[in-house]
Order: structure tokens, then C-alpha cells, then sequence
């Protein structure tokens, strides 16, 4: 095994709401959706109508300009609403689930025995393609390229992150026919990252085909850019793959079973979730049968598909996100709050000891959305720099993002990071600026600008 | 409270646009999120946010000035009943309340002229305000002599916050430290207030020297040996004093404790960078060693290198002035470079430039002006290691 690699800085937000590790059973979802917006940068192509029936693993949408790229139903039913917005940019896909799933059928292989284009061919096909994604840009791999290598990690440290290890159980075959499935897709290594604090099972350890690699440390030690900065630094030109670990297993679904079978558990958790555990349900279920009586109210919450650092705010009637494997919960708290800025804040959460809250060290925190100030020009320094452990100089980085210097914004490491790996830089922000929100801007610029 | 913020709700529409005092709405804004942390939630990015913002952060400086402005307010009635004479039978009380008679003005004017200088342009240019005067507003009293007229405090102050900070876009945009630009403008406008000894004791006995450490420390460059043994002995030779506070000089500024204080509450809450405090005394204090190494004269001789950071406004600069994040440099390392160039020079100027004995704020000012460019060496350093990687691994 190879030796820990201690990552110092960080930050962890401890949240109350932490899910248990108990598997409930949650009433069946009869809607799912995906969501174009999920992907960033995508122009999608609708391939059915409204009304139209699909199986599971039928293609609903594709990308525009990369046609190969399909994205499938992750249900067998009937489409019953193409819901769109501002100059009808599509927002979800909806599909009226039938009460057994019916699945499209993919050609059921062992991955070692087949060639790097079929494996690929296969992924594409069956819309699983959607779940490789790429360093530079945090956008989905483009086919035609070989990466360098592919990261994956299997610890999540964001706040109140689902514990990778449970969502594996029961998953080891199809976790290493993925993993298979991967490594024949580049010519280097397929790396896995585990953490020993977090990784109790043996399921990342004892898995073969990889090059395990553990780290230690505080958020963001768990994201995967973080993992490639410290063993193999995005260079220009050079393209990285990473994936999930759930995902992994859906891969090897596929050559297992022949089906796009994306049945995944998610954590629900928050401080406004009375009993936070897992459940078991599919990718784009609706969240709906799963909240019902499992909320505290009273209060106006706020639901986030993801972690509430970079997840994404649906309504009580939402759908989960592509890629999210987390529902949480936590006040909307979009109150005044009387001279807020000069109290003691016990119940506060901060980086910085201006707050007394950093007596409790060990306090968890039911902390809302509120803003805690106004935005403001950017006054502190330093602050980024604690929380981002990489060779990057985030507030520089940030700067030449808004003045759109591209080259600039190259030299200083816009190949490495994606908006998530900033996102703690967003959260201890004095200035309250959208750190994330810019760095995809950048990325998308550099998008622009590169091709 | 409640009571409170319903009178807000039922007035805001009226400074709101197309309400009758639309053209107020900065103000109004202004006191709103001073009484009431705004409503506002996030709704892109992260969903929960830390609980600092910028009013607190400010309040937090004002709050380690404090200990500096207390002190300032006894040493000042403590300097004019000793020059008095009549030190021993006044009490603490009426030292204090004399102190506070004289100080009290000052920081009224100051705050009361850059404040609505920044509620004007606010208003101007339909922003909100900012909160970088809380602090601005209170560093400048602490820097000004005692015997400072009013109307030159007033027109110091406008000076820092129109040309020291408006004109670069308001706070966060400034290349100089606005409270240092006031007191420069004071130091070069009018001289005759900034120095010699009559005006940093309040209504002194013509026969008592008020002449700052600095001003005794400066003579000793051309004294023969025995002059210089005597100003040593007589004004120079008690450190204690020196440290605690009770000495001629700027209000503020001449308590090192106390300076110390607010230097632990602006490093433990995080506020303020320890690498620029540190690196700045490391800096003096490297100075002076060479001085004391390289001999030359008496004030390179006698004064030792520590001595050099409790004397004049070396202390309150380094804790107060250079780690004022817009002006001083941004990078980790570049602060720390920075830093130690500030203590470096400070020393360097007291002692080789007899015209400028306080140069902390020269110093400050000079590197602040650099500071741009020592972040873009740290800059430029990162992005070399980073092509450099290129190359190892192509």
C-alpha cells in the first residue's frame, strides 16, 4: 500500500444531519427527469417527443456537436413533459415511470476481453459516456481522446457526503468489471483514491486493475482534482479522466448485465431532515415520495440536490442531478437578522475566530442559505489561499478571470481546477463573491477561445 | 426589534426606485444592513456561506484598536499635567476625562468627514457603501498629534478619502492606505503641526520638552560623544516608558502594549496577516542590527535594534497600517517580503534621513507602492514552477 499523502489544507464544515448508515426503503418515485443543465456547456438534441415510450437505456437527448454522446433514460415509461426555459433552453426531460422497468439491451461481455473501441462504443450506445468526465474544463470526455490517465476517488469529504464505502456494498463484481471497462481506456493508469479514515471496506482496497493511492486531510482532500494536482498535475494539452465510484458500478452493470441499470443509494441528509439515512432509488428520481414526512417544518427549507457547497437548489418536487448521489436539506433562512454582524454568533460557522462559535470545535451546525453580509469588492486576502490545496493562486486566478486574460488565466492553472474544487474558497469568502460561478465562466471562455 | 424592522419594511419602498427618496437609497441601505444582516440567500454556488462579511471583519480592527485609542486618551492627559507639573495630584479620573476632551474632537471629525465623503459617493455613483472608512475613520485620529486643528484633521481626512481612495474606485480599489495618505498629506501640508515640540503634548509648559524619542534620537546623528551620552541618558535610556506608552508622540501610537494587544486580537481572529507583523519587526530589527554592526555615529551606536520598534509609530504601522489587505501585497510570500522591506526601511530612513525621523509611514507608503510588483514576482514564480512541470514530465 502505498503511503498517505497528507493534504494540510482545507477546511471541514462540520453540518447535523449526517446520514446514518441504515438502507430505508423509500416509496417508489413514479417520475424522473434528466436535466441538460446538469452538464455543463452541452447544446442538447431532443431524439424523442412528448408522449414518446422509452425502455431504460434509450437515448433521450444527445449533444449537438458531438453526436456519439447520448444521454438515456434511467426508467422504462412514456415522456411526458419536455420542460423548457428562458428561449427554450431545455430544462428537464420528464419520464412517467411503468411499474417494472423494461430494459434495452446491450451486448453483456467481460471488458478485458474486449477492445478499447467497443468498450467505448459500448458506453457511448448505451449512454453511460455521460458519466466519464474530463480534466481540463469539468465537462464530459470527448471520445476521440486518450487520456493520460483516470482518477477516481472513493471518499467524499464535502459536508455530510455520502460514505462512498456503503454505497459500494454489495457492488464488488460490477465495481471491478467497471474499473476493467476502464482501464482499457487509457493508456496509463486507472487510479484510486482512498482515504483511511474514510475507507473501512475492503472494496477499494482489494480492488485489482488500478493503482490505489491514499491521501488524509480536510475538504477538498476528497475531490478528485485535488487527488490529480497531487499525483499527476493537469499540463496544458494533457487530458485526464475521472468518474465516480457509483458510476464505476454502472459501467460494470453494463457489461455484467447487459442494461443501463442506474440504481443508485443516496444519502438524505440536513438539519431539517428528522431521520437523515440512505436510500435506494434511481438517478433523476424525483425527490418528491422521498421527502414526504421525512422533513422537520418548521421552518422554510431549502432542498439541494448534492452537498451545500456545489450542489444544485430544486423545488420539493425537484429531481435528483445527473451525477449526485445526496439530498439535503437545510433552512432557507432568508431573514434579517438584527445587528447579526456585531453578536457574539455562537451558532455561527466561520474559517476565521471573529465569531465565538471556534470555543465549540466540535459543535455540528444547522447553518441556512443566508448570505451573512452583502456582496462586497474584494477586500481580505489570504483567505482563499487556506482553503485550496494546490500550487494555485486562487484569488490571482479568480482576478484574471474577471478581466477575462486568457492567457493569464492559463498560466495560472485554469487547466487544473473545476468550479467544485474552488468552492470552499466561495464559502469563506468576506467579499460573498461567486467564486464558482466565475471559475466555470472562465472555463467556459477558455473553451471558446481553445477550439 | 421587531417593532424596528417594521418601521424599515414600511419605509423602504419610499427609498426605493421610484419612491420619493430613491436618491437616498445608498444611505438608506446603509443603516438597514447596519441594524439588520440583509435577507439575502445565496442561490448560485454554495448554499451556505461563512458568517463573516466585511462589517465584521472591520469591526474586529476597530475593536483591536481600542486598547491603542484608551491608552492614547490617558497618555494624552498624562503628558500635559506631567509637563504641568502636576502630575502627582491630579487623579486618574480627570487625567483620563482631559484625555477624552482632547481626543474626543478628533475622532468625531474624522469619522464625520469621511463617512459622509463615502455616503456622497455612494450615492453618486449608486453603490452601496462600504465599510472600509469604520476602520479608516478610526486609524487616522490615532496618528494625528494631539495638537492638530480641527480643520486640518477635516481636510487631511477628505484628502485620504477622495484622492486616496474615491478616485481609485472606492474601497477595495486603492493603492495607498487611505489612513496614511491622510496623515502624509497633514505631514507635507503642514509641517509646523506634524513636528518639533510643541504639538504632541496638549497645552504644554513652554519650558518642558515635548520633542518625541524619534526627535531626541535624531539629534544624536551629529552630537559629539558626550552630548550624545547625555540626550542617551535623558530621554532615550528609559525603555520602559517607551514600551508601556508614556512618551511624546502621535495619539495612537505610543504604547507598544497596547499596540501588542490589538496585534493578538487581529492575528488569533485571522483578521490580520501575522506574516506582515512578524516579517516588519523581523525587518527593523535586521536594519538596526547592521547599524548597530556598522557603527558610524552615535544614532547607529547607542540606540539598540530593538529599541527601534518601540520608538515613534514603528509598532502601530506594522500591526495596524502595512497588513491593510487592499494596499499591502496579496500572495503568501509576497507578503512576507513585503513586510520585512517595510521594518527594513522604516529603520534605514529614521536614522540616515534626518528631515523624515518618523519614516514608518514613508516606508509604508513606499512599499505599498510596490507591492503590486513584489505579488507579481510571486506571481511569476508559481507560473514558472508550473511550466517548469511540463518539461519533467514531457
Amino acid at each position: 500500500m502505498s503511503e498517505v499523502k497528507k493534504i494540510k489544507k482545507g477546511l471541514d464544515i462540520k453540518l447535523a444531519g449526517k446520514a446514518e448508515k441504515v438502507l430505508e426503503k423509500a416509496d417508489r418515485s413514479e417520475t424522473y427527469a434528466i436535466k441538460p443543465t446538469n452538464f455543463p456547456g452541452l447544446t442538447p438534441k431532443l431524439k424523442v417527443k412528448v408522449d414518446a415510450e422509452v425502455k431504460a437505456g434509450d437515448s433521450l437527448f444527445f449533444d449537438k456537436y458531438c453526436p456519439e454522446i447520448n444521454f438515456s433514460s434511467p426508467v422504462s415509461g412514456k415522456v411526458i413533459a419536455v420542460n423548457r426555459g428562458e428561449r427554450r433552453k431545455i430544462l428537464e426531460v420528464v419520464i412517467q415511470a411503468d411499474a417494472k422497468i423494461q430494459y434495452q439491451e446491450f451486448k453483456k461481455a467481460d471488458p478485458n476481453g474486449l477492445s478499447r473501441e467497443e468498450i467505448k462504443e459500448e458506453l457511448l450506445k448505451s449512454g453511460l459516456w455521460s458519466f466519464v468526465r474530463q480534466r481540463p474544463y469539468d465537462v464530459i470526455a470527448k471520445p476521440k481522446d486518450t487520456p493520460k490517465a483516470i482518477f477516481i476517488s472513493a471518499f467524499d469529504t464535502a459536508p455530510l457526503a455520502a460514505d462512498i464505502d456503503f454505497l459500494l456494498e454489495g457492488e464488488s463484481e460490477a465495481f471491478q468489471a467497471g474499473l476493467d471497462a476502464l482501464a482499457k481506456l487509457t493508456d496509463g493508469k486507472v487510479y484510486l483514491n482512498t482515504n483511511p479514515n474514510f475507507n473501512q471496506n475492503k472494496i477499494s482496497s482489494e480492488a485489482k486493475n488500478v493503482e490505489v493511492r491514499q491521501f488524509s486531510g480536510a475538504h477538498p482532500a476528497g475531490n478528485v482534482g485535488i487527488q490529480i494536482h497531487h499525483i499527476s498535475p493537469m499540463n496544458k494539452d494533457e487530458v485526464a479522466w475521472v468518474i465516480r465510484p457509483q458510476e464505476v458500478v454502472f459501467i460494470g452493470r453494463l457489461f455484467t448485465k447487459g442494461i443501463y441499470d442506474v440504481s443508485r443509494k443516496i444519502a438524505l441528509c440536513g438539519s431539517e431532515v428528522k431521520n437523515p439515512c440512505y436510500f435506494e432509488t434511481i438517478q433523476g428520481a424525483s425527490v418528491r415520495t422521498l421527502l414526504k414526512g421525512k422533513l422537520k417544518d418548521d421552518e422554510k427549507i431549502r432542498v439541494i440536490s448534492g452537498n451545500v457547497l456545489t450542489g444544485e437548489q430544486i423545488s420539493e418536487d425537484g429531481f435528483i442531478s445527473f451525477y449526485d448521489s445526496q439530498i439535503t436539506v437545510i433552512p432557507e433562512g432568508d431573514k434579517f437578522e438584527f445587528l447579526g454582524w456585531a453578536l457574539p454568533g455562537l451558532q455561527k460557522f466561520s474559517m476565521s475566530k471573529t465569531f465565538f462559535s471556534w470555543l465549540t470545535p466540535n459543535k455540528e451546525f444547522r447553518l441556512d442559505a443566508n448570505l451573512h453580509g452583502e456582496h462586497r469588492a474584494f477586500v481580505m486576502t489570504g483567505e482563499y489561499d487556506k482553503v485550496l490545496p494546490m500550487d494555485v493562486l486562487p484569488q490571482q486566478l479568480i482576478k484574471s478571470i474577471m478581466i477575462e486574460d486568457v492567457d493569464q488565466m492559463e498560466q495560472l492553472g485554469i487547466y487544473e481546477v473545476a468550479p467544485e474544487d474552488l468552492a470552499l474558497c466561495e464559502f469563506v469568502c468576506t467579499s460573498k463573491i461567486n467564486v464558482q460561478d466565475l471559475v466555470r465562466k472562465g472555463i467556459d471562455l477558455m473553451i471558446k477561445e481553445m477550439s | 426589534m421587531k417593532a424596528l424592522r417594521k418601521f424599515l419594511d414600511k419605509k423602504k419602498p419610499l427609498f426605493l426606485k421610484g419612491g420619493k427618496f430613491a436618491k437616498l437609497q445608498s444611505s438608506f441601505e446603509a443603516f438597514e444592513s447596519f441594524l439588520f444582516v440583509p435577507d439575502i440567500t445565496s442561490h448560485n454556488g454554495t448554499h451556505i456561506k461563512d458568517a463573516i462579511d466585511l462589517k465584521r471583519t472591520m469591526s474586529i480592527v476597530v475593536m483591536a484598536l481600542i486598547p491603542a485609542l484608551l491608552f492614547g486618551i490617558y497618555n494624552t492627559g498624562y503628558q500635559h499635567f506631567l509637563s504641568l507639573d502636576l502630575i502627582n495630584t491630579t487623579s486618574f479620573m480627570d487625567i483620563c476625562i482631559y484625555g477624552l476632551i482632547e481626543i474626543l474632537p478628533i475622532i468625531i471629525v474624522s469619522y464625520v468627514v469621511g463617512l459622509g465623503i463615502e455616503f456622497a459617493f455612494a450615492q453618486m455613483r449608486g453603490h452601496q457603501v462600504n465599510e472600509g472608512f469604520l476602520v479608516s475613520g478610526m486609524l487616522i485620529p490615532l496618528i494625528m498629534p494631539v495638537g492638530a486643528p480641527l480643520w486640518m484633521v477635516a481636510v487631511s481626512t477628505a484628502f485620504a478619502v477622495v484622492i486616496g481612495k474615491e478616485v481609485f474606485g472606492g474601497t477595495g480599489m486603492n493603492i495607498w492606505n487611505p489612513a496614511l495618505i491622510a496623515r502624509a498629506f497633514f505631514f507635507f501640508a503642514y509641517p509646523s503641526k506634524m513636528s518639533g515640540e510643541a504639538v504632541w503634548i496638549a497645552e504644554k509648559a513652554d519650558s518642558f520638552s515635548g520633542a518625541t524619542p524619534l526627535a531626541h534620537a535624531a539629534n544624536l546623528v551629529d552630537a559629539t560623544s558626550t552630548e550624545a551620552a547625555n540626550i542617551y541618558q535623558t530621554h532615550l535610556s528609559d525603555v520602559w516608558n517607551m514600551f508601556v506608552g508614556l512618551i511624546p508622540g502621535s495619539i495612537g501610537e505610543t504604547s507598544t502594549i497596547a499596540i501588542l494587544i490589538g496585534a493578538v486580537v487581529l492575528i488569533a481572529t485571522g483578521v490580520g496577516s501575522w506574516k506582515i507583523i512578524v516579517s516588519v519587526f523581523a525587518g527593523g530589527y535586521v536594519m538596526g542590527m547592521l547599524f548597530n554592526l556598522i557603527g558610524g555615529n552615535a544614532y547607529m551606536e547607542l540606540i539598540p535594534a530593538w529599541q527601534h520598534l518601540i520608538m515613534g509609530g514603528f509598532a502601530f504601522g506594522a500591526v495596524f497600517m502595512a497588513t491593510d489587505p487592499v494596499s499591502g501585497a496579496q500572495t503568501a510570500r509576497g507578503k512576507i517580503i513585503y513586510g520585512f522591506l517595510i521594518g527594513f526601511l522604516a529603520v534605514l530612513i529614521r536614522v540616515l534621513n534626518a528631515g523624515f525621523p518618523e519614516a514608518m509611514m514613508l516606508a509604508i507608503l513606499f512599499m505599498n507602492t510596490f507591492a503590486p510588483l513584489i505579488d507579481h514576482y510571486v506571481v511569476q514564480g508559481n507560473i514558472k514552477r508550473r511550466l517548469k512541470r511540463v518539461k519533467v514530465s514531457a
